[in-house]
Formats: structure tokens, C-alpha cells, sequence
């Protein structure tokens, strides 16, 4: 099978990339709850195919503030990781974390800007070391970069990297909670298309 | 009464004055408003990379500077307006991700401005107004009734050209 665009991925493939998803969510928990030093709980995430559009709009719309976290992947896989949190997460991580309260996000400062980079590259480890297990493919993670923008600007980025592979992208939204509050957090997996077939032949369902 | 139309991304409209064009959230891509005075036509064109002809792809024209000018102009002229009597007014091409090491990515925003200078150049459309590069992304109000450009921004506010 050759896969051209993710459009092409068949029902089992996606099933896979949502186990891979789930087990990625769950070392980001343990990991989370770690480095918060706090007990973090999960709810089942939620893995889909959307449009750069439909993505958009489940983030809030195009104005929307957000924060953005964008990783490459290198190694064996390569393409994009990007996290895009709403400000309740990073209220979240950043009260339990610095232990200080940020009302919005001009509040947040340097040290709170690296505090949820660490998050990021956390999270993102989880992920790629649940794939390296399962598959044996080895990948790197390049240090997080961070921007504070309209959701539709920071989507751009991705959209125009892979405008020529797909229209459509690998969103995962998890929704954690850390004693009475619920934050959803929302990433996007963006591999080119070769790593994608690399990862469906080691994992066995390549046809 | 004027009413607003909403520019998509890949997308382009041409509307007559006193209509209101719109498009949100212009990161990398590029914004490009054209207005013919005399006529009061306007027209707004959101590109995402800068050319057709490196893509490989046969896709959209809408999505690309070169091929989206063109077709915004044309869809101009059908309207009424008149080339010679366009002017330009520019924005977006911003790096929103201001340390990023590859970069592909990096030039992108420089990258698609470049193309739609050259683009607007070789139409002979001179750019009046141009709010582009920098790290924050914008969106882009066009008004057709006299031919002004609103940006906003998030953290910046908003402003006139």
C-alpha cells in the first residue's frame, strides 16, 4: 500500500494511530504528574482526522488565544509535534508548577514561558518514546519553540508545511485533570507521509 | 448598508464598495488587498506559499502568490474593475515561531511576501501600504467603501493603513 495523503490511511491504520494515542496519553499523565509533583488523571483522548478548518474551530476559533508549541521530529520519523493549549492548561501547569497564580496571558513571564516548554518537551517525550517502544524506530525531539497568537496564525505554520501532502491532520485532544480542574489539551501529529508508512510496516498493518 | 465576506485561507473574494472583506488570523501567509478608486471595487486574496510552479502539485491556484494574484485580478475585471487603476496593500508573511531552527519553516512568511512583491511588480500594481513580517499574527480587515486596511493583533491592538 502506498500512502500518498492521511486521507489514505484505512480504518485499522487509524485504529492503531488511536492506541498509539492512548498509550502516549498515559506516560504524558505519569509524566505530568512527576513533574507536578501531584496526582494527574485522564480522560480516554480523543484522536480524529480534521481539516486544518475543523481544527480551528475545536480550538476555539481563529482569533482565539492559545498557546503553541512546536517540536520536530528527526531520526527515523520525521515531520512536526505541536501542542496547542488553551489557557486553562497552562493556568493549570504553571499554578501547580511555580506555584504562582498568572490571571492572563500577559501575566506570564520568562520563567513561566520555559516552565511550559518543559511541559511541552515532557509531553512530547511520552509520546515519541510510546511509539520508539512499539515500533523500534528511533526518534529525536528538537528543543521546543513557544508563541502566544490568534490559533488560526498558529495553525499556519503546519498547514503551510504540508499544504502539498494533506489537507488533513492527526488531532489528539485529552482532557486532564489535576484535583478540581479540567484542562483539554490538543496535539497535532504531523509526520510526512514516508515516516507514516515506515511506522504502519514496523507496526504490521501496512496493507 | 455594507456587508462583510469572510476570505478562507486558500481563498479569494472581490466585492464592491461599501462591502467589508475580512480574513482572520494571517500567520505566515499572506494577505493581499487590491482596490480600483475609481470603480470602488475591492478584492482580497489569502495566499499560503509563495509559488505554483515549486509545489509539484497540481492543486488550487488560490493557495499560491502567483496564480492567487492572478485569478484575484481577473475576477476583478470581471467585476469592472480596471487594472491599470489598481493599488496594493499588503500584510502577514509573519515567523510565528521566532526560534525555530529549520528553516524551511523559518523563511516561509519572508518567502511568500518576496513572491507576492515580485508577482505584484510584474502586474505593475503598486503596493501603497504594507504591514508585513515581524512574530504575531493579524487579522485583516479591508474596507472597500474608501480603500482603507485594518490590521488587529492580539496583543498589539489594532490599527489603520
Amino acid at each position: 500500500m502506498v500512502l500518498n495523503t492521511y486521507s489514505d490511511l484505512n480504518a485499522v491504520q487509524l485504529d492503531v494511530l488511536k492506541e498509539l494515542g492512548n498509550i502516549g496519553a498515559g506516560n504524558a499523565a505519569t509524566a505530568l504528574s512527576a513533574m507536578l509533583d501531584h496526582p494527574i488523571g485522564l480522560s480516554v483522548p480523543e484522536i480524529r482526522l480534521l481539516s486544518y478548518q475543523e481544527v480551528t474551530e475545536a480550538l476555539g476559533g481563529p482569533e482565539n488565544r492559545i498557546v503553541g508549541i512546536l517540536l520536530s521530529l528527526e531520526g527515523d520519523m520525521s515531520g512536526m509535534m505541536m501542542f496547542l493549549l488553551p489557557e486553562a492548561f497552562a493556568h493549570m501547569t504553571l499554578n501547580t508548577l511555580l506555584g504562582v497564580s498568572f490571571y492572563d496571558f500577559s501575566s506570564i513571564d520568562e520563567m513561566g514561558y520555559s516552565a511550559m516548554k518543559e511541559v511541552a518537551n515532557i509531553l512530547a517525550s511520552s509520546y515519541v518514546n510510546a511509539i520508539s517502544l512499539l515500533t523500534g524506530m528511533r526518534i529525536q525531539i528538537t528543543v521546543p519553540d513557544l508563541c502566544i497568537d490568534m490559533a488560526g496564525a498558529i495553525l499556519s505554520v503546519p498547514a503551510i508545511q504540508f499544504a502539498n501532502v494533506s489537507d488533513k491532520i492527526i488531532f489528539i485532544a485529552d482532557e486532564f485533570i489535576c484535583g478540581e480542574e479540567r484542562a483539554e489539551s490538543h496535539i497535532l501529529m504531523i509526520p510526512d507521509v514516508i515516516s507514516l508508512e515506515k511506522l504502519m510496516t514496523r507496526l504490521g498493518v501496512d496493507r | 448598508m455594507s456587508s462583510t465576506v469572510t476570505v478562507g485561507i486558500s481563498d479569494l473574494n472581490a466585492v464592491r464598495s461599501p462591502d467589508v472583506l475580512v480574513t482572520y488570523a494571517l500567520g505566515s501567509c499572506v494577505g493581499i488587498c487590491l482596490y480600483d478608486p475609481l470603480n470602488r471595487i475591492g478584492g482580497l486574496a489569502h495566499i499560503m506559499l509563495p509559488s505554483s510552479i515549486d509545489s509539484g502539485v497540481k492543486s488550487d491556484g488560490y493557495k499560491f502568490a502567483d496564480t492567487g494574484i492572478t485569478l484575484l485580478v481577473k475576477k476583478m475585471e470581471q467585476m469592472g474593475a480596471k487594472t491599470p487603476l489598481l493599488k496594493a496593500k499588503i500584510a502577514g508573511g509573519a515567523q510565528m515561531f521566532a526560534s525555530i531552527t529549520n528553516s524551511s519553516i523559518a523563511n516561509i512568511g519572508q518567502r511568500n511576501v518576496a513572491s507576492v512583491k515580485n508577482m505584484l511588480n510584474r502586474l505593475n500594481i503598486p503596493i501603497i501600504a504594507e504591514d508585513t513580517g515581524d512574530h504575531y499574527g493579524r487579522t485583516l480587515y479591508f474596507y472597500t467603501e474608501d480603500g482603507t486596511m485594518k490590521i488587529k493583533s492580539v496583543s498589539r491592538g489594532e490599527w489603520l493603513w
